[in-house]
């Protein structure tokens, strides 16, 4: 499933400093991030990164706090200037555009949900969902019904007319999402959307994104530190390190195939059983043999040695809208829960 | 025989110094000098003057003496005074009217007019009735013991230099929060503005107007008063939290948009508070104006000095304080009333 390329970043950098381009040339030249703070004192916040987001997916980047994540899911919208590259939005690199039709495209094509959930405090909720229609210039009667739906559909309805801060942190942050869900922009941007909320709230939140998505199709962006989370949501997964990407794919890929030994580490101390999936470490080449059930190649690794019952011989079809699309060995699933060593450790 | 006479010889500029002459006036010092008479040259270390511009004028008379920093100061502000007065003469003029209309208006109503309307208006600002009985009990007390129309005076000029420093402090103050240049620059005049003595604007508005304009006194009032709405607007703006700027930039808000309906809401609590301090400084500055025929109760408090009427002067001091207070209480309360219709963070 190869959906339409929405944004593209290419061959991106950002470097902090006072002079930005003449540090870039000597990061061109090869120069590493310390040797730039060394030498010129200017700060390499990310290093040529390539990531193309594709219609309707989840892609979610992952890195630890200073990896520089949040200030790549400025760069979607030109919150923050790259110092090289290109941001391309259906095709066409935002960084040329002028200030009158970047906004537009902020308005129309992008929205935003922030960690620290960034409502306006003296609005109320209502007006606050209704933001983005407001900022277009909409009367209020207009957006009411709009912003009075989306609230509905993230569980706050009724709760219209408070302020946010009466609300609590798991209700401000629906209000965060109503408001980019009311703008209608296909694409969101969510700056660890939840990483403020407390466990079981952040769980919720998860599943309530999940539930949204699979209605509304939009092309998210999601920045998480939490790789529970990354893997939960993400149909394509970036990890982010010092700036520069480690390794990108689909979740499943990357936790059986860890590209070095930094990865190999992030991804080993995760409940595998739960996050792997069927599909994942199925054989699809014909296996002979008794077939001792179907499952669903979405199965979890968890609930198939349940159905084994903790037995290590049968095998499984695993099914794919009702067609076999390959078999499932207990002992391949054993092996799939060891984390794995790096193939070419760093 | 001067101190410093062995610097000038040495560096051979004796021919400079004494060519130029020492014709001036003798001053005080010299005087003095003269008439002691005696070892001027003997003395020892200990003796020896820090070489300021009197004693390098002894040994130098080319040299100008202190005096002449300050008449030169002085007769520069004199030649310019003219064309300056043909620019803010005009500019000023306005503030003259407004003055003088506002104190006569406040005088010349009947009281039982003026009172309701500023009880009307103090619910309007406070919105609390326990306000607004404080005000009316103030009032009272003042128009009772015969002080009401020096207290509507003082009020007046208040009211209008209050309203002219918000006029021009709110947008001066914006204007250095979105710039960091316009910041630099200001500061430093505001700071100047507010540590100068408030008796010291007085001097160079004495020789810029006549003393019976109502301007006169107006300009040092706002000069003296607009700083803390200026400080305060720029600070409340810079303040607002920016993640809550940044999601305006990200839901595609223009600057104005921002700005009004951001940024301004959010500072609005400080901004208000500039505003309370805008006005009790310009209380302050009303009793030191009375100085330049500024009318109100301060002329009753200089009275009480000039004359040694230590009633006169005690009992309109304390009607400054209560006017203080009712100023104070309702720009407090309309804060207060700010604040609550937003959020604690």
């Amino acid at each position: 499933m190869t959906n339409q390329v929405k944004v593209s970043i290419r061959h991106l950098y950002k470097i902090f400093g006072d002079d930005p381009v003449t540090a870039m040339e000597a990061v061109g030249e090869g120069m590493s991030k310390a040797d730039l703070l060394e030498t010129h004192n200017h700060v390499l916040g990310l290093r040529d990164i390539n990531v193309d987001i594709r219609e309707t997916e989840i892609t979610v980047i992952m890195g630890l706090s200073g990896s520089g994540k949040s200030t790549l899911i400025r760069h979607f919208n030109r919150l923050i200037e790259p110092t090289a590259g290109e941001v391309l939005v259906d095709g066409e690199n935002i960084l040329e555009w002028d200030e009158a039709r970047l906004r537009q495209m902020r308005r129309e094509t992008m929205s935003m949900v922030f960690q620290k959930f960034a409502l306006l405090p003296h609005r109320t909720v209502l007006d606050n969902a209704g933001l983005a229609l407001a900022t277009r210039g909409r009367k209020r009667k207009d957006y009411e019904a709009e912003a009075e739906r989306w609230l509905e559909r993230v569980g706050l309805g009724g709760l219209g007319g408070q302020f946010p801060h009466q609300l609590s942190g798991g209700m401000q942050q629906r209000v965060g999402i109503a408001r980019a869900l009311t703008s209608n922009a296909p694409i969101m941007l969510m700056d660890e959307a939840f990483s403020a909320l407390d466990p079981l709230i952040r769980t919720d939140m998860q599943d309530l994104l999940i539930e949204l998505q699979g209605e509304l199709r939009k092309t998210i962006v999601f920045i998480t530190h939490d790789l529970d989370e990354a893997l939960k949501l993400a149909d394509h997964l970036v990890i982010l390190n010092d700036g520069a990407v480690v390794q990108q794919g689909e979740p499943q890929h990357i936790l059986l195939n860890p590209a070095d030994a930094y990865i190999a580490d992030f991804v080993a101390d995760i409940y595998r059983a739960r996050v792997l999936r069927a599909r994942s470490v199925m054989r699809t080449e014909p296996v002979d043999g008794e077939i001792a059930g179907e499952i669903d190649h979405n199965d979890n690794l968890e609930s198939v040695i349940e159905k084994a019952e903790g037995s290590l011989s049968p095998r499984f079809r695993v099914m794919r809208d009702g067609k076999p699309v390959g078999t499932l060995l207990m002992p391949d699933i054993m092996r799939a829960l060891v984390p794995r060593k790096a193939e070419h450790a760093a | 025989m001067a101190t410093y006479d062995g610097v000038f010889d040495t560096l051979g500029l004796r021919a400079w110094c004494d060519a130029s002459g020492n014709d001036g006036p003798m001053s005080m010092a010299d005087l003095m000098a003269r008439t002691g008479g005696d070892d001027a040259g003997a003395g020892s270390l200990r003796d020896l003057p820090f070489p300021s511009l009197d004693a390098l004028h002894e040994a130098c008379g080319a040299i100008p003496q202190s005096r002449d920093l300050t008449l030169g100061l002085e007769q520069g502000f004199l030649a310019i005074r003219d064309g300056l007065r043909i620019v803010i003469d005009p500019l000023t003029q306005p503030l003259s009217w407004m003055l003088s209309d506002m104190i006569w208006v406040m005088t010349s109503t009947p009281w039982w007019i003026v009172i309701p309307a500023l009880l009307l208006l103090a619910f309007f600002v406070a919105r609390s009735w326990k306000v607004v009985g404080f005000v009316a009990a103030t009032l009272g007390l003042l128009a009772f013991i015969d002080h009401f129309e020096p207290a509507m005076e003082t009020l007046a000029i208040i009211f209008v230099c209050a309203f002219i420093c918000v006029l021009f402090g709110v947008p001066i103050g914006i204007a250095m929060s979105r710039s960091d240049r316009m910041q630099r620059i200001g500061i430093p005049i505001l700071d100047m503005l507010q540590t100068l003595p408030p008796f010291v604007y007085l001097i160079p508005l004495i020789f810029l107007f006549s003393v019976t304009e109502p301007k006169l006194y107006g300009i040092a009032i706002i000069l003296y008063a607009i700083v803390p709405v200026i400080r305060l607007t720029d600070l409340g703006i810079r303040l607002v939290d920016q993640s809550v700027v940044e999601a305006a930039d990200a839901f595609g808000m223009t600057s104005r948009q921002k700005l009004f309906g951001v940024q301004i809401p959010l500072a609005l609590p400080n901004i208000m508070a500039g505003v309370n301090q805008t006005i009790m400084m310009s209380l302050a500055m009303v009793v030191i104006a009375s100085l330049v025929s500024a009318p109100g109760l301060g002329v009753l408090v200089l009275r009480g000095i000039r004359n040694l009427e230590l009633g006169v002067g005690l009992v309109a001091g304390l009607g400054i304080v209560m006017i203080a207070i009712l100023l104070d209480r309702v720009t407090k309360a309309a804060l207060a009333r700010v604040d609550a219709s937003q959020s604690s963070r």
